[in-house]
């Protein structure tokens, strides 16, 4: 589903990915972990096409299509989802008009007819039940005034009413508690099925417990430095970063 | 013959036709101030920004009397507002009042012409307030207008009378052969516990220029309730000044919105005098500007009586080359303790060429008051705008649907639904965006 070869990304001068390789197939669970700075937030950025970051290098292939020259918009249409880690607060557009907005424009790009108030209503109705969101947050601003659950709980939705091929989680345990990651988990979750894949950015192991990666990667210094199953996550979390520093630094 | 030479001729023909009038003492008073002051130039420190001695430059016709006959009921239904069919609507033409155009649904509003108030009832009222505003408005195009003060209208609304019906106002300049010049005046009486609801809005018709110079003053009793929504969308070729004056004698309480969408330039002189303990005022304005248009906002609130409270929030979005100017000044008075007074203005700049001059003013001589202003200036949030674009929605879609949620705001404070979803659609039909 997605293919990723020799990406090299920078923001101003500084290069911040210096070579990432990684194939994502459908069905899988793939989780970045890494220290701080590693550049585990940039990958996800570059993947939804944020435009601060410059590829110099290297290419990235999703279901087939050349992903960099993408706009962000195209690439929601293609069925990438990046879950933010800092949801954006929008005062004065309420989420259901948001949601609505998105859905329909994503359905324009698919070739696919909008949907009417009364399909809107339903398919919203359906995703609520599942991610445990109530009407009552729908109708208030985008994120303002939303504790970190509910942004978090927020982008789940979002995700489930979009329906992506390749969700994209950044950061999404940072600032929440063991009761929020688990809702939040349990809706990603739901929606796994053997035609998606899930990313999972996180700098700690615990989300992991509640979303199962198929492979972990370790990310350090903009390389993948080293690959493994689920149990990757659990040396980490007992060793810390440092043995991975260590073990870089004397092939080095 | 330029035009400062027209209003003269004209003012002289007036003043000998007419006859004698307890109004013309008044008239003469002010057309000397005018002949003093002349038109502001932007050596005028409340003019600065905005240079309408340029329009004034041009030949205008000042000939009110000469309209053409040739405007109907079917030539207002483009410009009126929804609803109409159950408003009381007030027409006004190139500045004079059409009578026979208007429509007062409502037994409890009286509409009747300055000259003619001053004969009856009305008398006192009509001289204790008439020209009140020239005390804050300190300019030749104030007594300009006031010089001719016998031909405007007087609007009165009876002790404990609620007017059901919303009051439309249609200003319309027919400037289809000539520039235009034109000079609405109104003085607007609400007497104790009344209430009321002012919509108005211009429509120039024909390719001339249209220059309207209008003073409206509110006379707001105890008790009383006024709600005042300005509409301003007229063609860029229209320019405009206008002052709109509210004296709060009793405890009461005003609502003001003032929108401008379109236009040559346009002044907006909005004065707020709390002259009664606990008043409550509020006074939003947005400005969505395109092209060339200038509008510039002058406001003063001045809280002469304590336990006041007044709100102003005034927002912009400013595209291509047009410029606005924000200018709020709060006074707060020796005897006005335990006023509560906030302002801001917010405005954000869609081009390179658009700018802004902002000005919150505070002047304070009480000693326990709360009040606030502040301003900013920024662009469209590029972290909304991403955020926006990676849920699918196009670069286009997502500015609008920030630009509409920025103004958004201002708009609930237009309480009647009809009018809020009017203006709703004039903004959502610029930003080529869908309403919920």
């Amino acid at each position: 589903m997605l293919s990723i070869k020799n990406l090299h990304a920078r923001i101003e001068e500084k290069e911040i990915l210096r070579g990432i390789n990684l194939d994502i197939k459908a069905g899988e669970v793939h989780a970045i972990m890494g220290p701080n700075g590693s550049g585990k937030s940039t990958l996800a950025s570059v993947l939804a096409g944020r435009q601060e970051y410059e590829v110099t290098n290297g290419s990235v292939e999703f279901l087939g299509k050349d992903l960099l020259e993408l706009s962000p918009e195209e690439r929601a249409g293609e069925g990438i989802f990046l879950a933010f880690q800092y949801p954006v607060e929008i005062p004065g557009l309420t989420t259901t008009n948001f949601v609505k907005t998105a859905v329909n424009e994503v359905r324009k790009y698919r070739g696919q007819e909008a949907y009417d108030a009364v399909q809107f209503l339903k398919l919203m109705k359906e995703k609520m039940a599942l991610m445990e969101i109530n009407q009552s947050l729908l109708s208030r601003s985008l994120n303002e005034g939303f504790s970190g659950g509910e942004k978090k709980r927020n982008e789940i939705f979002q995700m489930a009413m979009l329906d992506p091929k390749l969700a994209i989680l950044d950061e999404t345990d940072s600032g929440l508690d063991i009761d929020a990651i688990r809702i939040v988990s349990n809706g990603v979750n739901k929606l796994r099925n053997k035609d998606n894949a899930v990313l999972v950015v996180t700098h700690y192991q615990r989300l992991l417990d509640y979303i199962v990666p198929d492979f972990v990667h370790v990310l350090y210094n903009g390389r993948i430095v080293k690959s493994g199953t689920k149990e990757l996550a659990l040396e980490l979390e007992e060793r810390g970063y440092d043995f991975i520093k260590n073990e870089v630094g004397q092939e080095a | 013959m330029n035009t400062i030479e027209t209003i003269k001729e004209r003012y002289q023909q007036l003043q000998s036709s007419n006859g004698h009038s307890v109004l013309t003492p008044i008239e003469q008073d002010a057309f000397k101030t005018f002949n003093t002051l002349g038109i502001p130039t932007v050596k005028h420190e409340e003019w600065k920004y905005t240079r309408i001695s340029s329009v004034f430059n041009k030949e205008y016709a000042f000939n009110p009397e000469a309209v053409s006959y040739s405007i109907g009921q079917t030539d207002l239904d483009p410009i009126r507002f929804p609803g109409y069919e159950q408003a009381n609507e007030l027409v006004f033409i190139n500045g004079l009042y059409s009578s026979e155009l208007s429509t007062i649904r409502s037994e409890n509003l009286t509409v009747i012409s300055l000259e003619e108030a001053t004969r009856n009832e009305y008398r006192d009222l009509v001289l204790q307030h008439l020209g009140h505003s020239s005390k804050y408005i300190k300019d030749g195009l104030n007594a300009l207008n006031t010089a001719f003060a016998a031909e405007g209208v007087f609007i009165h609304v009876k002790k404990g009378n609620i007017v059901e019906h919303p009051v439309y106002i249609y200003n319309i300049v027919d400037a289809r052969t000539n520039n235009i010049l034109s000079q609405p005046r109104t003085l607007v009486y609400l007497a104790q516990n009344a209430q009321v609801m002012f919509a108005e809005t211009y429509a120039t018709f024909g390719p001339s220029e249209s220059f309207v110079n209008q003073v409206t003053e509110v006379v707001v009793e105890q008790d009383g309730s006024l709600e005042y929504y300005r509409i301003q969308n007229d063609a860029a070729h229209a320019n405009q000044v206008n002052t709109t004056h509210i004296r709060q004698l009793g405890k009461s309480l005003v609502n003001t919105v003032t929108i401008s969408l379109d236009g040559g330039i346009v002044r907006n002189n909005l004065n707020i005098a709390m002259e009664a303990e606990h008043s409550e005022s509020h006074f939003y304005g947005l400005y969505f500007l395109k092209g060339n248009t200038h509008v510039d906002n002058h406001t003063v609130v001045d809280n002469v009586k304590p336990h006041c409270e007044s709100n102003e929030l005034y927002k912009g979005v400013v595209d291509d080359n047009a410029t606005a100017v924000f200018n709020g000044k709060i006074f707060v008075q020796k005897d006005a303790q335990k006023t509560n007074a906030y302002q801001s203005n917010k405005n954000l700049l869609l081009s390179d060429n658009a700018s802004v001059n902002t000005k919150p003013q505070l002047e304070i001589y009480a000693d326990d008051v709360k009040c606030s202003h502040g301003c900013t200036v920024g662009q469209l949030d590029e972290e909304g705008l991403f955020y926006m674009r990676s849920r699918g929605i196009s670069e286009r879609a997502a500015k609008s649907l920030l630009i509409h949620a920025f103004a958004v705001d201002i708009l609930e404070h237009i309480k009647p639904e009809k009018v809020r979803e009017y203006v709703d659609q004039l903004i959502a039909e610029r930003l080529g965006v869908e309403l919920e």
